[in-house]
């Protein structure tokens, strides 16, 4: 029992962040704290690949010339990559934020949101005239 | 069994600190936070043998991603606004999504086990061949810049595009989109 | 900062090595851990170091922006470049084998230059990105924090 506890709770607790990150995205109006949630996701998902990697008694994939077990390299490959991708793009969804504040004065969505709604009705009333 | 058990503590941490991420209001926390839920990460790659990687996210998460955040929080400010109501939606949503996630998982190869399915295929290949056609002792390097260089080389173009994205964002602007601006200020006030 | 005066002689201590492990990651990542992608993260962060404790100005004067623009697509051309050569020289597409006659060597080769560009382009987009920040005018006080 305990042992199957133990083979399976890495991945439930990389679920239970990723819903973490998921419930930070959908629930807070704050774009920021939206990024933030956006990036545990991500994080959490690069963690479900690497544990998947992972070989019992193997070592880092790196040869030395004795014949050894290594974890799987495969998704290190892609996990390494898609980390740098990954600051590079929360940048550009950060600049965003940045260009939003200064187009709104403010990073909070709903407040966004009524603004446009304003925008849009008074154009409204105008043609309406 | 030592290692085990220290990625187990280490995911318990984790799940902590996002917890209080979810839970704290102020911004400059919350960034904090989050470096160092990327450090607790980058300790676990460590443990899980994945050494590039975990290099590679002490370095972003750790270092830059923060230093980023930190400088949109200069650019913007510092506090939430208080939601005016609990989120059932969201909560619903997150609850459901992550039981059939957590259903999926049973059918999952234990944890470390050496006959998964994913070692099974390419992986053996690739080993072998970084021993003799590349001979390079790096297994990851081989495969990153050798083997898969097609969708390296597509990274290092998102990249590239992310990085003109923010530049064309942030600094690139002709004179009369400025001009545009002021007089739309005007205009609103 | 340029107030703090450990922050500045510490820093300023430090970022050689930051540099010199940076390149160290990007040169010996063929043996041990590291390769272009860790690499080009190191040394931009010992540039954005540097630019938080001496200011963005005393950064700009080290990295010009021009030298910014040529950097950031330089990279991806290196490596795109080098896929090119093998094609020229009677390969396929970053088929590395066609650039050196030995056994071996061609790999070598390919793996360095195509490193050497990953880490490029990492590097001058993250100094990129950091500055682009660091230029914009502030909303909140130092002391508001």
């Amino acid at each position: 029992m305990i042992q199957d506890i133990l083979a399976h709770y890495n991945y439930w607790i990389i679920m239970v962040l990723m819903m973490i990150g998921i419930y930070i995205v959908a629930s807070r109006g704050n774009l920021i704290k939206k990024i933030v949630g956006l990036n545990i996701f991500q994080t959490s998902v690069f963690m479900l690949y690497i544990t998947m990697g992972k070989v019992e008694g193997g070592t880092a994939p790196i040869l030395t010339g004795k014949p050894e077990v290594f974890s799987n390299p495969l998704p290190h490959v892609l996990i390494l990559t898609a980390i740098v991708v990954g600051v590079a793009t929360t940048a550009l969804g950060l600049a965003l934020v940045v260009r939003i504040r200064e187009a709104y004065d403010t990073i909070e969505e709903d407040e966004v949101r009524d603004q446009d709604n304003a925008t849009v009705a008074e154009e409204m009333s105008r043609a309406a005239r | 069994m030592a290692g085990i058990l220290i990625s187990l503590v280490l995911l318990t941490f984790m799940a902590v600190t996002a917890f209080y991420v979810l839970r704290l209001r102020h911004l400059f926390s919350v960034v904090m936070l989050t470096g160092v839920f990327s450090l607790l990460s980058a300790a676990l790659f460590t443990n899980l043998d994945a050494v590039d990687v975990a290099f590679t996210e002490a370095a972003v998460g750790g270092g830059i991603s923060t230093v980023l955040m930190l400088g949109t929080l200069a650019l913007t400010r510092r506090r939430e606004k208080v939601p005016e109501t609990l989120s059932i939606g969201p909560l619903i949503i997150a609850l459901v999504t992550g039981a059939a996630l957590v259903y999926g998982t049973l059918d999952m190869p234990r944890f470390g086990d050496p006959n998964a399915p994913a070692l099974k295929h390419v992986v053996p290949e690739y080993i072998e061949g970084t021993a003799n056609d590349v001979s390079m002792p790096n297994i990851v390097t081989a495969v990153l810049a050798s083997y898969r260089g097609y969708d390296t080389l597509g990274e290092t173009a998102v990249i590239f595009t992310a990085g003109i994205g923010v530049l064309l964002l942030l600094v690139w602007r002709r004179e009369e989109d400025e001009e545009d601006e002021d007089g739309e200020k005007e205009d609103r006030a | 900062m340029k107030h703090h005066l450990v922050l500045r002689v510490v820093t300023k201590l430090m970022i050689p090595f930051i540099l010199i492990f940076g390149l160290y990651v990007q040169f010996h990542g063929d043996f041990g851990p590291g390769g272009g992608f860790q690499a080009g993260v190191i040394i931009a962060a010992a540039f954005i170091l540097y630019a938080l404790v001496f200011g963005l100005e005393e950064a700009r004067k080290v990295v010009p922006d021009g030298a910014l623009r040529i950097l950031v697509p330089a990279g991806v051309l290196i490596f795109a470049g080098t896929g090119v050569a093998t094609l020229l020289m009677g390969g396929k597409f970053l088929d590395y084998d066609v650039l050196r006659p030995s056994d071996t060597g061609g790999q070598h080769l390919g793996i360095w230059l195509v490193e050497f560009g990953v880490g490029t382009t990492v590097a001058a987009v993250m100094i990129a990105i950091f500055f682009t920040y660091a230029a914009r005018p502030h909303q909140i006080d130092d002391e508001d924090w």
